[in-house]
């Protein structure tokens, strides 16, 4: 049975501005200590997929469908049992550490009030056990650490004490929604890295959100490209970017620059991203694809499978790509 | 955010499209809070009640009614027939006359008192801290030190001194009325001034003056107007507070606070209308402008919410 | 030698740090943001500057901007010394030089629509230009990054993070100047808007003659636009050449990690890679190292390192840098 399944969510916004279709029918399952990574652009609607999926929307938002958290139920539950669930079992990391943590709380106390009030731990037991943690995700000198102020760590290492508190509770699902945006490339190094291996120590499932592909590579076994809050194409990470089957994964990977490989120019996918109040009535992507042609605008494409465990949402053939 | 749509729909016409600005984002929102819309209705209604009662009042403020003068608790009662809507004071004068140039004054002082403020207050908060430094620690200690001197104290002793006036008491509410307005415009400017447009300005080569009104000013406006409209009935009390001890506008002339402190005075004679009216003014005026503040807050601020 | 535009000659800039407490006349502390840094600008060209953040790569554009005042060293446009200008003259200087910034919609007053934002450096240096005139230009300019003129009466927050940076642009554009700043511009933006970014500010520099100096993290950004690249570290420039000499035979520890650090979407070989991550974080620049700054993070640091402070010698043709083993740094990778 999969940890996590979700099937058709949607979720949108009321705003004054209309409605925002954020997600649109997305429907996706991961294994117990799977790693998977959600790429999209800003406004694919992948930030709010993760909120939907922890009971986190905004007021003005709604969701339909279903999330199967270990076989339960959680979408739409009420705050009480969402919050045993967020304490227990998924554990959210944000882009900005410092949303999450309390500045005028020592780092070691708001570490230890987590298990004390979660698992009823005694201070001096949770305090150590928090010091074990900030040890695991590589802090020096630990013990000292938690007597200091969020306000005294660099951002790298705020993210990864937000590592270290998420992982507190022994999740089984961790979320990462854009943890190495705000920080420098050898930052963001370090912390990818650090992802991959608590993923793996720990035995956690993780879900990556990053509009970045480059940083997907070595970090995720599968990967979901999605975009107008729908999935472009979805599969093993490797076999993704070897062989990309829908349009906008091929424009994403060759929008990143790289220094393996000489580069004339970066290719760019022209045009914004869309308009979440009014997604055309076909394929999100079909304004801005190089591939369009006359369904494309009318109709959405199926998620149909193809190859090993791939699925793709596109009219147009494979063999029409690169 | 989702401008690309509406750009394609206008790319025929090619006219330019409207924008909507921070302040029309704001006034939407406040048009959908319905206390702060009543809250504004009624300060409409006082103060077309202030503009437009002398013409329709039948009674000048002044004049005493000598009909009722010697059996005002019976004769000067709120009545349509002899003309005395709101009923006498205890000099028979009509207090519909009376209670409409009170309207007047106080609202009057209330905002006059909230203009400085905003203009003086504003200026000088926003200039001490887009300089900083050592013209920051200056001005900043001047404010400190008006703030503490008892200004109560000082406007009593001026009303004193000089005689009670109007341009006294102007005087001494526009001296006290701007420093917490400084202090706050000077708090937001600290951290506006690290902004990038800010910046963008400074390195383009905009004349610091020209950067403080451009930039500064138009940002702070949004915390600024919503400590004025809180500042106005903040004024209106301190006005009536002075007018209450006897020292405010001089007879004939009258405000809520002196009209408040003659109908408390004549209580005791059942002449309950002499203090009912003015007061009843003098609340829903106050509760009309935290109804509307509050408003404000909200729909300038919605993050805060 | 093509002719230099600007030239920031041993260019030092020191903050005071009033110690949180203290007396307001104790002595405040000193720190060094920027410590004898050298570049040159040529005309037309354009100069990459890479660090992580606290490297001092901001401050050191802001000193030649003239917005953080200089310490020591001399900053000279077209052989003028413009560290010594007036408020006046250098306010006057705007026209030439101009910036763009990380945060696109922060950098963009939200009370004020993209029309008067475009527009304002303009009415700023030319006061006496004629409305219909500015208007005319201002649609030019937004036509020009790529936006319709017709959004003029728009405000900042009604545009996407991509659109902002092109306002941003058209703002920094409109006084024709000869040397622009971009300082971390696409950092904040989607990778796919990133690189439209950086093709535009590319297409901008060939048809308008631009010279620019493009600050980035992320070397594999900075490669695509620039002709030099500077290497900065807690303040030092530690690395400068051209940037195919800097990408292909990188001879800083430091260099090599930033390289090293930089994602290739590719699982294959990102499996394939040892990765030398650069450990631990960059030390407070109240309390640098000494000797050698980058020392407590080298690979191949050993203990001269921390008694002498390394010379930035010339290595070959115009590639400089401040290590003594780079040639060990250099066999390290080979291996």
């Amino acid at each position: 049975m999969a940890l996590l399944d979700v099937k058709d969510l949607r979720v949108s916004f009321d705003t004054p501005d209309g409605e925002v279709h954020a997600v649109n029918g997305m429907t996706l399952s991961l294994d117990r200590g799977e790693s998977l990574a959600i790429v999209g652009e800003s406004g694919s609607g992948k930030t709010q997929l993760a909120f939907a999926i922890l009971g986190l929307l905004a007021r003005n938002g709604h969701a339909t469908g279903s999330v199967r958290f270990d076989g339960t139920e959680i979408l739409n539950l009420p705050e009480p049992k969402l919050n045993k669930i967020r304490a227990n079992e998924i554990s959210m990391i944000f882009q900005d550490p410092m949303t999450s943590l309390n500045p005028f709380m020592r780092v070691g106390d708001q570490m230890a009030e987590v298990l004390m009030l979660h698992h009823g731990t005694s201070k001096s037991k949770a305090l150590s056990e928090s010091a074990q943690m900030l040890d695991a995700v590589r802090i020096p000198d630990a013990r000292s650490r938690l007597r200091m102020y969020p306000h005294e760590f660099s951002g790298g290492m705020r993210q990864r004490i937000m590592v270290a508190m998420s992982l507190l509770c022994r999740p089984k699902l961790l979320i990462a929604d854009e943890p190495t945006t705000a920080l420098d490339v050898t930052v963001q190094n370090q912390i990818m890295q650090l992802m991959a291996d608590i993923q793996r120590d720990f035995d956690t499932a993780l879900i990556l959100i990053t509009h970045d592909l480059a940083i997907v590579a070595g970090a995720c076994a599968r990967t979901l490209v999605m975009y107008g809050g729908q999935v472009m194409e979805m599969g093993r990470t490797d076999d993704l970017f070897e062989a990309p089957s829908h349009p906008y994964t091929l424009g994403l990977l060759k929008a990143v620059p790289r220094l393996d490989v000489p580069q004339e120019t970066l290719e760019t996918i022209p045009g914004d991203p869309p308009d979440l109040t009014q997604l055309p009535d076909g394929c999100p992507f079909s304004p801005r694809c190089p591939l369009a042609f006359e369904p494309c605008a009318d109709r959405m494409p199926a998620l149909e499978p193809f190859g090993e465990g791939r699925f793709r949402a596109c009219h147009a053939n494979r063999e029409d790509l690169e | 955010m989702f401008a690309t749509k509406a750009a394609a729909d206008n790319l025929a016409a090619a006219q330019p499209v409207k924008g909507r600005s921070l302040w029309a984002d704001a006034r939407a929102r406040f048009l959908r809070n319905k206390a702060a819309v009543a809250g504004l209705i009624v300060l409409f209604l006082v103060t077309l009640f202030a503009l437009l009662g002398p013409l329709i009042a039948p009674w000048n403020n002044e004049d005493i009614d000598w009909n009722v003068l010697g059996n005002v608790a019976e004769a000067g009662r709120p009545s349509l027939e002899t003309g005395h809507w709101f009923g006498t004071d205890a000099l028979g004068r009509d207090l519909f006359a009376r209670t409409v140039q009170g309207t007047q004054i106080s609202l009057m002082v209330g905002i006059v008192g909230a203009l400085i403020s905003v203009i003086v207050g504003t200026l000088y908060g926003a200039v001490a801290g887009y300089f900083g430094g050592r013209a920051d620690a200056v001005m900043m200690r001047a404010v400190d030190v008006l703030m503490s001197i008892p200004y109560m104290f000082v406007l009593i002793l001026l009303l004193v001194v000089f005689g009670r006036s109007m341009l006294m008491l102007f005087i001494g509410i526009g001296l006290v009325s701007w420093l917490d307005m400084a202090r706050i415009a000077r708090g937001q400017t600290l951290s506006l001034r690290s902004k990038e447009y800010v910046e963008a300005a400074i390195a383009t080569g905009v004349k610091p003056f020209t950067i403080i009104l451009r930039h500064i000013v138009p940002n702070l406006l949004g915390v600024v107007i919503v400590y004025a409209t809180l500042l106005v009935p903040s004024m209106i009390i301190y006005e009536s507070f002075i007018s209450f001890l006897g020292l405010g506008v001089q007879e004939p002339l009258t405000s809520w606070g002196a009209l408040i402190n003659d109908g408390a005075a004549e209580m005791n004679n059942g002449t309950y209308w002499m203090l009912g009216f003015p007061l009843f003014f003098f609340v829903i005026t106050l509760f009309g402008f935290f109804f509307v503040g509050d408003g404000l807050r909200d729909a300038l601020d919605p993050k805060d919410r | 030698m093509s002719d230099v535009l600007l030239e920031a000659d041993n260019v030092s800039v020191t903050f005071d740090i009033q110690r949180p407490g203290a007396w307001p006349w104790t002595p405040p502390d000193k720190l060094q943001a920027v410590k004898q840094a050298s570049i040159q600008l040529e005309s037309g060209k354009t100069l990459g500057l890479v660090g992580e953040s606290g490297s001092g790569k901001s401050t050191l554009a802001r000193a030649i901007v003239g917005t953080v005042p200089i310490s020591s060293g001399t900053v000279l446009w077209r052989g003028q010394d413009w560290s010594a200008a007036s408020p006046a003259e250098r306010r006057n200087h705007g026209r030439h030089v101009q910036m763009v910034f990380q945060d696109p919609l922060a950098a963009l007053n939200p009370r004020m629509n993209v029309g008067e934002i475009v527009a304002e450096p303009l009415i700023t240096h030319f006061p006496d230009l004629p409305k219909a005139k500015v208007r005319e230009k201002v649609g030019a300019m937004m036509e020009r990054v790529g936006l319709l003129p017709t959004l003029v009466n728009r405000y900042p927050h009604e545009f996407s993070g991509g659109q902002c940076q092109r306002i941003g642009i058209a703002r920094a554009l409109i006084t024709e100047p000869e040397l622009v700043i971009c300082d971390e511009p696409v950092s904040a933006l989607d990778v796919s808007v990133q690189a439209q970014v950086v093709n535009l500010l590319k297409g901008l520099q060939r048809d308008m003659g631009l010279t620019l100096m493009f600050i980035a993290h992320d070397l594999s950004v900075v490669r695509h636009i620039s002709d030099r690249i500077a290497v900065m570290y807690l303040g030092r420039i530690v690395e400068i050449a051209d940037a195919a000499e800097v990408i292909g035979n990188p001879c800083h520890p430091y260099t090599r990690a930033l390289i090293a650090s930089v994602p290739i979407p590719s699982p294959k070989a990102e499996r394939a890679r040892h990765r030398p991550v650069l450990q631990g974080e960059l030390p407070s620049p109240l309390a640098p190292p000494s000797g050698c700054v980058f020392r407590t993070r080298c690979p191949i640091a050993r203990d001269s390192c921390a008694a002498q402070v390394p010379e930035f010698e010339l290595i070959s043709g115009d590639h400089r840098v401040a290590c003594p083993y780079h040639a060990e740094a250099g066999l390290a990778r080979a291996e």
